[in-house]
């Protein structure tokens, strides 16, 4: 870097205007691994659900919470949400669910939905005189292995054609041997749909609810039992909805902040260092390129509002490495030292003030980050990334320009 | 130059009050919890009338909804109204919405959020919990890098130093907000205690700079100098960096609180305040601090 320091600024140029088009929203940016925002820049829905476990043997609880998941999920997806995220976390004893729904238009539908699984049960029909009695058996909703949206060959109405798994065949095989002649009654969430009567013993495990479905209620009922049933109840206890303009509006004000924050940055820099801040306002924009840029490509990375915030926090924060060189190498050029020696000089010696105070910072984030919920993790990981590339922007970068312009200046005036 | 050492005592007055204050505005209104930490429900909505009429919202929900208890503010620059409850589930919060619509020409909900208070009580733990590690772990890492300035005071005495000071700076902006939540129910929620982190993280910066001046001059002067003159000598040579180097982030906050979304108000507020008292601590208290604790080997 010594030798050739045109050419590793030119590099890091290069690949800050590579960062800044890949980072900017419109055009190619927009195309290659776009932007995830997260709910609270475009709107959308946070829920936590909370698992009972009271009912769940010890060994049984992690299969439990897992199978839970891979429910909600399978129904979420039914909302086409764009990228809906289901995620469990443990608090103590207990397990919640975390659902978000970037976007989504309805959200009472999808509370509605995400927390009802369809409660199917059959149910023996006793007749005594006039009366009907219904006796409900231990045949589910949970024996349903898989669902179809089927016609009659007939008259064409939708029905719903369920497959058992291999317990709900027998009881159902059982259960049909048992009232050859009578009627079984089909209970949906607890409303009579149909009891036809059973003409034989009914094995393999096959049933069609025939009921008065429309078209679209069948392929929902079809939808809903392949979604599955949840092996342990949930209940809502958090929930927290931004409609998407109040999201717009936070992400524009929160960049236009940012804009100006940076301007001013510039301008004290420029006012109070001249030339030298120049050269800090150069490596502070390729600072925030570079650093949008990676935000960008850290897999799983969504940037909520938070985050943006800290971002923005650490653009203040990112000169403060150059403040301290600036100011050392003023002193150095006081004691008399050449303006090559004082640059020099100026790097190395604010090198533990700038060392030590990152380090501050960076315990900080990591504590934030270890100990906050979701939405402050973002923070504390714009904060941690942010804190890590001014340092190589302020140290290296500053360095690279002021080695090629100080450094050139100083080769044609030796004499100081 | 200035006299810090010398005026030492006018400076710790001052801080000293500014810290009971803050103390006695804490002990006094405590603070206003927001949902995320008490439960309850925070519901901001706009309405498109003349001139809305708080305690006209207000009624509608103790008449039409028979929620007694519900606090409404109301943002007149951004025409948003945000109403506090207890905690209503989903079908309520469907309710409501469908006789506010009726009501309300242009009704608009902007955020929902109700929050068990299970997860409040958690969310406080953690939150303490946070910030006693950061102030730890800061103070020990201090203690750690200035190993090497053992003379003529300990480095761990460094390292309680910035204690103390984080300590001040963390109350301070506390205090603020005790007195706002008293003054005008501003709520603390989990932001806060990022913000007031944040002042930990930061604020030390400048102390850092300061004590790195006097290790350094340390090496170079101990034998020729008195510890008092060099502290003096190190916090006026860094006086311009330690300076602008939080001026530089009070630029962006300063942007951040007028331009930047009105969700983070409170927020910036908080790190403004931390980091200007930030400021003067490493200057006025943190190097003068060094001083008081070394006790007579300092001075010696």
């Amino acid at each position: 870097m010594r030798k050739n320091p045109g050419i590793f600024l030119t590099l890091i140029i290069i690949l800050a205007v590579v960062a800044a088009v890949f980072a900017y929203p419109k055009f190619l940016g927009a195309n290659w691994l776009p932007w995830k925002l997260g709910l609270d820049l475009v709107g959308g829905s946070h829920l936590v659900y909370q698992i009972d476990l009271s009912q769940v043997g010890e060994i049984d609880k992690d299969s439990v919470v897992s199978g839970i998941r891979d429910v909600i999920e399978k129904r979420v997806n039914l909302f086409g949400v764009s990228e809906p995220q289901v995620f469990t976390a443990k608090s103590g004893a207990d397990a919640q669910l975390v659902v978000e729904l970037a976007g989504i238009k309805n959200i009472t539908d999808a509370i509605k939905q995400i927390g009802e699984t369809p409660q199917l049960d059959f149910r023996e029909v006793e007749q005594n005189g006039s009366s009907t009695t219904f006796v409900p058996t231990n045949l589910t909703g949970r024996y349903v292995s898989g669902a179809q949206l089927t016609f009659d060959q007939t008259t064409g109405a939708s029905q719903v054609a369920i497959s058992f798994n291999d317990e709900g065949a027998k009881i159902f095989e059982e259960m049909t041997g048992r009232n050859v002649g009578k009627p079984i009654a089909i209970f949906l969430d607890n409303n009579l749909i149909e009891a036809p009567t059973v003409q034989q013993k009914i094995s393999g495990g096959q049933a069609v609810i025939t009921g008065s479905f429309s078209i679209a209620e069948a392929r929902q009922l079809v939808e809903r039992f392949n979604a599955g049933a949840l092996p342990a109840p949930i209940t809502l206890i958090n929930q927290q909805t931004i409609s998407p303009t109040l999201g717009a509006d936070s992400l524009r004000k929160v960049i236009v902040a940012g804009a100006v924050g940076t301007f001013l940055v510039i301008v004290f820099m420029i006012l109070y260092y001249g030339m030298f801040g120049v050269f800090a306002s150069f490596a502070l924009l390729i600072y925030i390129a570079l650093t949008l840029g990676l935000f960008k490509l850290i897999p799983l990375f969504t940037m909520s509002l938070a985050g943006l915030a800290g971002f923005v926090l650490t653009i203040g924060m990112a000169v403060d490495a150059n403040v301290l060189i600036f100011e050392r190498i003023k002193e150095e050029l006081k004691r008399g030292l050449s303006k090559i020696g004082a640059v020099e000089e100026g790097f190395r010696r604010a090198w533990p003030s700038i060392r030590d105070s990152n380090i501050s910072t960076i315990i900080t984030a990591i504590i934030l980050y270890l100990f906050t919920s979701s939405f402050v993790k973002g923070f504390a990981l714009t904060l941690l990334i942010g804190v890590l590339v001014s340092l190589f922007s302020a140290i290296t970068t500053t360095r690279l320009f002021l080695r090629i312009f100080i450094g050139g200046d100083a080769k044609n005036k030796p004499s100081k | 130059m200035l006299n810090i050492i010398g005026k030492r005592n006018v400076y710790f007055t001052i801080s000293a009050i500014a810290v009971g204050v803050a103390i006695a505005a804490i002990a006094l209104f405590g603070f206003k919890e927001a949902v995320d930490f008490s439960g309850g429900t925070l519901w901001q909505f706009r309405v498109n009338v003349e001139k809305p009429v708080v305690s006209d919202i207000k009624k509608i929900f103790q008449a039409d909804f028979a929620h007694e208890e519900v606090a409404i503010n109301y943002d007149s620059q951004n025409n948003v109204f945000l109403a506090r409850l207890k905690e209503i589930n989903e079908v309520d919060h469907q309710r409501f919405l469908q006789i506010l619509n009726g009501k309300f020409k242009g009704f608009q909900e902007l955020s929902f959020q109700s929050i068990g208070p299970s997860i409040g009580g958690e969310l406080r733990k953690n939150a303490v919990i946070a910030m006693i590690l950061a102030l730890i772990g800061i103070s020990l890492y201090i203690a750690y890098a200035f190993r090497k300035a053992s003379r003529p005071i300990s480095s761990w005495k460094y390292g309680v130093v910035t204690l103390l000071t984080l300590f001040h700076d963390v109350a301070i902006p506390a205090g603020l907000l005790a007195f706002l939540g008293y003054k005008l129910n501003v709520e603390i929620d989990g932001n806060f205690v990022v913000a007031l982190l944040v002042v930990v993280g930061f604020s030390v910066h400048d102390t850092i700079v300061v004590f790195d001046r006097i290790r350094e001059n340390l090496i170079l002067h101990r034998d020729k100098k008195k510890f008092s003159e060099i502290i003096n000598e190190s916090v006026n040579q860094t006086l311009a960096r330690s300076i602008n180097t939080s001026f530089t982030l009070i630029l962006v906050l300063v942007s951040l609180y007028f331009v930047g979304p009105i969700n983070l108000h409170y927020f910036i507020l908080t790190l403004i305040v931390g980091v200007t008292t930030g400021i003067y601590s490493s200057i006025f208290i943190a190097s003068p601090g060094l001083l008081v604790i070394g006790g007579k080997s300092a001075k010696g």
